[in-house]
């Protein structure tokens, strides 16, 4: 704990320092997200090239003003003793619950995200830049396809993610290796915090991202072009709008990452038989395992009030599979305890599962479009 | 013959965990008969230094891909890497810039929020 306030301590220096605003929010927050947090918002009309104008024309003139004013902008903050130990307790729950080093990397990636995208929505940001290197995206892009989320290399590793909405991802540095970006910031002197995360000093095999980077890393010590070869390909990929991805339909997407729902295939692909061969071999755990999710709401102290207590159980853990990609669905059969997840997305997941069984018992009525 | 060599040591962007955490250190190489040079300087690290882990710093003789050595503010593969012959006073810098020994952890800043000032989080 004390190594945390030490970090916050040095990073608000060094905030301060900038003059913008700053928001330091600890990941407990996580859950008392809302349930917007998985829903792309809708994003407004492209402003005419004449306003993006004026707008950086009224953004010199307020910088002068501030500057001569010497106005502190509005700092807000949360502060540390704001996530209660409870909170702590829940993420600390849910980390232990996965597995495996990859699947706890995958989740901190996916909460972290939706809890920017939760920020930036709250205060009105229209934009978002992230602080990825070259050499970061070559290997975020080799890991994502060794787990499984090809699907969604385009908005992951692109210059531009569009998936949410309202709020659009970008990523300038993505130009600069780490080498050049370290050189800068080593010769100008830039003050930077370095926070030990999941899988420092760790085994270099303990997780998919740790080992592809060790072997980018690697090559690129003896082939320097490696990370500029994979970055050119990166540049290549797109995401193709189909024309069920422009209506908009919250079903077709996927429930955690937002990325289009690639696990629905017909009944003679692949991935459908490795369904199945799962299904045959875990039928008896099944049975167990839905009869201790009707004592969770008795025996767990921590459940949060409103999700089990309501007559919308929980989704059973298959039936939380339908909902989410194949690689986000990795990870979640990877957890031990499905009901560990922060509440947002059960109650987002149990709509879906009622929404759907809805729309079975009307499809009859239902009119396609192609008819 | 070389009379002993101070110098001053630096270890960032994560590579000081390997070193309890301390960032500088001023070091006095003792008395030898043959000039001291990088090789050796990393194999007394090794050993006088190096508190765990020496597999995350070094790889066989060289450090590991993903480390960068600066001598007096300069590339040590313009200095000769290996072979470079240490002179008294030189600063030794090693920044970590593999991605779990990130500089810039993570950045986030955004604009064009409606009222046109940029703002910046970071977390």
């Amino acid at each position: 704990m004390e190594e945390r306030q030490t970090s916050i301590a040095q990073l608000q220096s060094i905030f301060t320092e900038t003059g913008f605003p700053y928001f330091i929010v600890p990941l407990e927050k996580v859950f008392s997200l809302p349930t917007s947090a998985l829903i792309p918002g809708t994003s407004e009309a492209d402003s005419s090239h004449s306003s993006y104008k004026l707008a950086v024309n009224q953004y010199t003139k307020e910088n002068q003003t501030l500057r001569e004013e010497k106005v502190v902008c509005g700092v807000s903050q949360l502060r540390i003793e704001d996530c209660s130990a409870q909170q702590t307790l829940a993420l600390e729950r849910l980390f232990s619950s996965l597995k495996t080093l990859t699947a706890k990397e995958e989740m901190l990636q996916m909460l972290r995200q939706h809890l920017i995208l939760h920020v930036a929505r709250e205060n009105n940001f229209s934009k978002v830049m992230m602080g990825e290197s070259c050499s970061r995206l070559a290997v975020k892009l080799l890991s994502n396809i060794a787990v499984g989320r090809g699907a969604a290399l385009a908005s992951d590793t692109g210059f531009c993610d569009l998936r949410f909405g309202d709020v659009v991802i970008v990523r300038p540095m993505r130009d600069y290796s780490s080498k050049e970006i370290t050189f800068y910031s080593r010769i100008f002197r830039v003050p930077s915090v370095f926070i030990p995360g999941l899988d420092t000093k760790n085994h270099d095999k303990a997780s998919i991202q740790s080992l592809t980077e060790r072997f980018v890393t690697n090559l690129q010590a003896d082939f320097p072009s490696t990370v500029s070869t994979i970055y050119r390909t990166s540049e290549k990929l797109q995401t193709t709008k189909t024309p069920q991805d422009q209506s908009a339909a919250s079903d077709s997407k996927c429930l955690l990452c937002l990325c289009a729902l690639d696990a629905k295939t017909n009944n003679a692909s692949a991935f459908n038989a490795t369904l199945i061969s799962e299904q045959l071999s875990q039928r008896k755990l099944r049975e167990a395992a839905v009869d201790s999710s009707r004592q969770c709401c008795v025996e767990d102290q921590t459940c949060v009030p409103g999700v089990c207590c309501s007559s919308n159980r929980n989704p059973a853990p298959t039936e939380l599979n339908t909902f989410v990609c194949y690689s986000c669905g990795l990870m979640v059969r990877d957890m031990e305890e499905e009901n560990s997840l922060p509440s947002y997305i059960l109650t987002e997941a149990a709509k879906r599962q009622s929404r759907s069984l809805q729309k079975q018992q009307i499809m009859e009525f239902l009119l396609e479009d192609d008819d | 013959m070389a009379a002993p060599i101070g110098l001053h040591l630096e270890f960032g962007g994560g590579a000081e965990l390997l070193f309890d955490g301390v960032k500088n250190h001023h070091i006095t190489l003792p008395d030898r008969s043959d000039p001291w040079d990088m090789k050796q300087l990393l194999v007394w690290i090794r050993g006088n230094m190096l508190k765990e882990r020496p597999e995350l710093f070094l790889q066989g003789d060289t450090v590991r891909p993903g480390i960068l050595v600066l001598i007096n503010e300069a590339d040590w593969e313009l200095m000769g890497e290996l072979e470079y012959q240490l002179q008294d006073k030189d600063n030794v810098a090693s920044q970590g810039y593999g991605q779990e020994q990130g500089l810039i952890k993570r950045v986030t800043l955004s604009s064009q929020c409606p009222d046109g000032i940029p703002r910046e989080i970071v977390d």
